[in-house]
């Protein structure tokens, strides 16, 4: 039972990790994607659209499917439709300096639109009885794990037993750790984030990295996407069951102190906490719904705590939401 | 390259802050970006479904306002209705924007202030004289949203906490009190739903059960013109917004005007939820709000947290959601058309920001290619 809890919350906490290590990457670079939860819907129904075509395209027999490109093309479906994404926020704060917060709403506005769009649009083509398109064949794919992990008891149960997309999240976040702290990049980046001016002066080219981490932040995310769709669910694609995964992904970019790191071990926390109600006996229906607060109201606390403690590595990057133009200084 | 000499580069575009444009260029600017939007719009729609071009456009418009001389009036009604819901949520955020405080949290402090109103009406409806149930209606459903909003704000003043993201978080806190207590109140019981709360609905005016919330809308944009232009407090406002150093400096107590501010806002949206509660729905429930405290947002900034033009952005804003909706109706389209149309509209109209606050200037052609 506990086993299974923290793989359950691991699993759950999986699609936050990627929504907050992509949201991370944006905000280093001082832009507060508010869109993070329309990129994430766009992210899930592009990688189930090319799934979708794929799967129509070998006539629906898993015998005709190659593995790799039934991976491969919903994942590249999935990236590129975030980064669309992406794109359209970068150009719109970055070039045309709209303000960010209003921007990021509409993006959501519109993606969850796109998303339920475009669901609702292949679950009328397929005709089916239920509410939902379901791409098991696809999903198939995407759920291998490792062989051996059933043979090393709880060991592999908690540690080996999932699949490929988790152990992504993971080095992802380990990745983008590494190059936020270690590497001339991420020190850019993050000069880019704290004071653009500076970074601008100092020969860093402050439009180039705040599009790139935007747009590369946004893929990211949109991977969180299709891991709910293809493993979270099996497959199984309804519109609005995505719900407000993104915005808890936003909260966990402040439980974590914009720290990818932190963001592992909070995204299972997160998992935990959103899961607890299922696991603690003689819960009524009533109570549950209390218990559901609880990822939201952690981040408050988080977020009140570091504001007092003024830590000064603990703090959002200091140009966070502000844009920026060179001739206004 | 070992190029000794440095090559002057001009780049191609040249960005230059313009000074202040008239408004009636600016409008004129604002109006292309709306006619754009839409024109986008149109085309993804005939490519959608095959359709006419210029009849999206009039099944958006009876969508919206209903066909014209047929003598039903019931969408219009609708159609003031949502506006003047919307109107209420953006006119409340608009002095904290005006501050730079960044109310993202108008659905909770809505929501708040509406699941406040239908404790009142359920524990107390049957109890008390009309009047008084009312008074307390919208007493309780002030003060919740008023204290929603004075959270974030307290610390805001004290430690600095980010307000974006501490009244978003705000926003769920409230959604699953709400859930918490339909399931709780459940009608019946155990349908986790409140169906309908029998007493304590707002009066009637006129026969028109909307009148009541669309008067108060009005009313509430003109005395938020007024505040936010003539009084000491609008003024302290918009000083604080633009530079709290300067704020201090004239011996305006920035703490005290940010918490009164947000006082102020979630009150207001308090005020919204009582409405959609005990003049509308007569239920609570989590999606009482239904997104209109995000959307919200949008319109209070792409109206320029001007109260006037505020209005005619909750109009623009509705009249896309509604006539979309129908589009997509018509047309057999998943009914989430509606908000990729909506969006796109906003993008364009936030992108168009640009243009009005800059101007852009070509690189001069020089003598030789």
């Amino acid at each position: 039972m506990i086993i299974a809890f923290i793989q359950r919350a691991i699993l759950l906490g999986i699609p936050l990790l990627y929504g907050s290590t992509g949201e991370i990457v944006t905000e280093k670079s001082g832009h507060l994607n508010l869109g993070i939860p329309g990129v994430m819907y766009v992210g899930g129904i592009s990688g189930v659209t090319g799934a979708f075509l794929y799967e129509n395209a070998c006539g629906n027999n898993i015998e005709n499917m190659n593995p790799f490109l039934a991976i491969m093309i919903p994942l590249l479906a999935s990236i590129l439709g975030s980064m669309l994404m992406g794109l359209i926020y970068s150009f719109l704060t970055v070039t045309l300096r709209a303000n960010q917060n209003v921007t990021g709403l509409a993006l959501t506005t519109f993606g969850i639109g796109i998303g339920n769009f475009f669901g609702g649009s292949l679950i009328k083509l397929v005709d089916s009885e239920m509410p939902s398109i379901i791409l098991t064949k696809t999903s198939d794919f995407y759920s291998k794990t490792l062989p051996f992990a059933d043979n090393l008891g709880w060991f592999g149960e908690i540690f080996l037993s999932y699949e490929f997309l988790t152990y992504m999240a993971i080095a992802i976040a380990l990745i983008v750790s590494f190059v936020l702290n270690r590497t001339r990049i991420g020190l850019n980046l993050r000069a880019v984030g704290e004071n653009p001016a500076t970074a601008d002066a100092a020969g860093i080219n402050v439009t180039r990295y705040k599009y790139v981490a935007t747009c590369i932040g946004s893929a990211i995310a949109g991977l969180g996407g299709l891991q709910y769709v293809m493993v979270y669910t099996d497959g199984v694609w309804s519109n609005d069951a995505f719900g407000d995964r993104g915005w808890l992904a936003i909260a966990l970019v402040i439980f974590a102190l914009w720290k990818p790191t932190v963001a592992i071990f909070g995204s299972f926390l997160f998992g935990a906490l959103c899961n607890a109600h299922n696991y603690i006996n003689g819960l009524g229906v009533a109570t549950q719904e209390l218990f559901k607060m609880l990822p939201y109201a952690v981040t408050i606390i988080v977020l009140i705590i570091t504001s007092m403690r003024k830590k000064r590595e603990h703090q959002p990057p200091e140009h966070l939401g502000l844009p920026y133009f060179r001739e206004e200084r | 390259m070992s190029n000794a000499v440095k090559k002057h580069h001009e780049p191609l575009i040249h960005i230059t802050k313009r000074d202040d444009m008239i408004w009636w260029k600016a409008w004129l600017i604002r109006l292309a970006a709306v006619l754009l939007g839409l024109l986008v719009v149109g085309v993804i729609s005939v490519l959608l479904t095959k359709g006419n071009f210029f009849e999206t456009y009039s099944i958006m418009l009876r969508g919206a306002f209903g066909r014209l001389g047929s003598g039903s009036t019931r969408l219009l009604w609708k159609f003031l209705l949502e506006t003047a819901l919307l109107l209420c949520l953006s006119l409340a955020l608009t002095p904290a924007f005006k501050m730079k405080f960044w109310n993202c949290g108008a659905e909770g402090q809505a929501l708040i202030g509406g699941l406040a109103a239908a404790i009142v009406m359920m524990k107390l409806g049957d109890k008390l004289p009309y009047w008084v149930v009312i008074l307390l209606i919208f007493a309780a459903g002030i003060l919740a949203g008023a204290v929603w909003g004075i959270v974030p704000a307290l610390f805001k003043a004290q430690y600095k906490t980010n307000e974006t993201l501490f009244t978003l978080m705000m926003n769920y806190i409230a959604m699953q009190l709400v859930a918490y207590y339909a399931y709780v109140n459940a009608v019946p019981a155990g349908s986790g739903q409140i169906q309908s709360i029998a007493n304590g609905h707002l009066p009637v005016i006129g026969g028109q059960p909307y009148l009541l919330t669309i008067l108060l809308a009005l009313i509430l944009t003109g005395v938020m013109l007024v505040y936010l232009k003539y009084s000491k407090h609008g003024y302290e406002i918009s000083v604080v917004g633009e530079s709290q150093n300067t704020a201090r400096y004239i011996g305006i107590n920035v703490k005290k005007v940010i918490i009164r501010t947000m006082m102020i806002s979630g009150a207001l949206c308090g005020l919204a939820g009582c409405l959609m509660v005990a003049g509308i729905d007569h239920s609570v429930n989590p999606d009482t709000v239904g997104g209109l405290g995000f959307t919200a947002i949008m319109v209070a900034w792409l109206g320029q947290l001007n109260p006037l033009i505020i209005v005619l952005m909750s109009g623009l804003i509705v009249f896309l959601e509604s006539g979309a909706a129908k589009v997509a109706d018509t047309f057999y389209l998943n009914g989430s058309y509606a908000d990729i149309v909506a969006g796109i509209v906003i993008l364009f109209v936030v992108g168009c920001e640009f243009f009005i606050r800059y101007s852009i200037k070509f690189r001069h052609k020089e003598g030789k290619a």
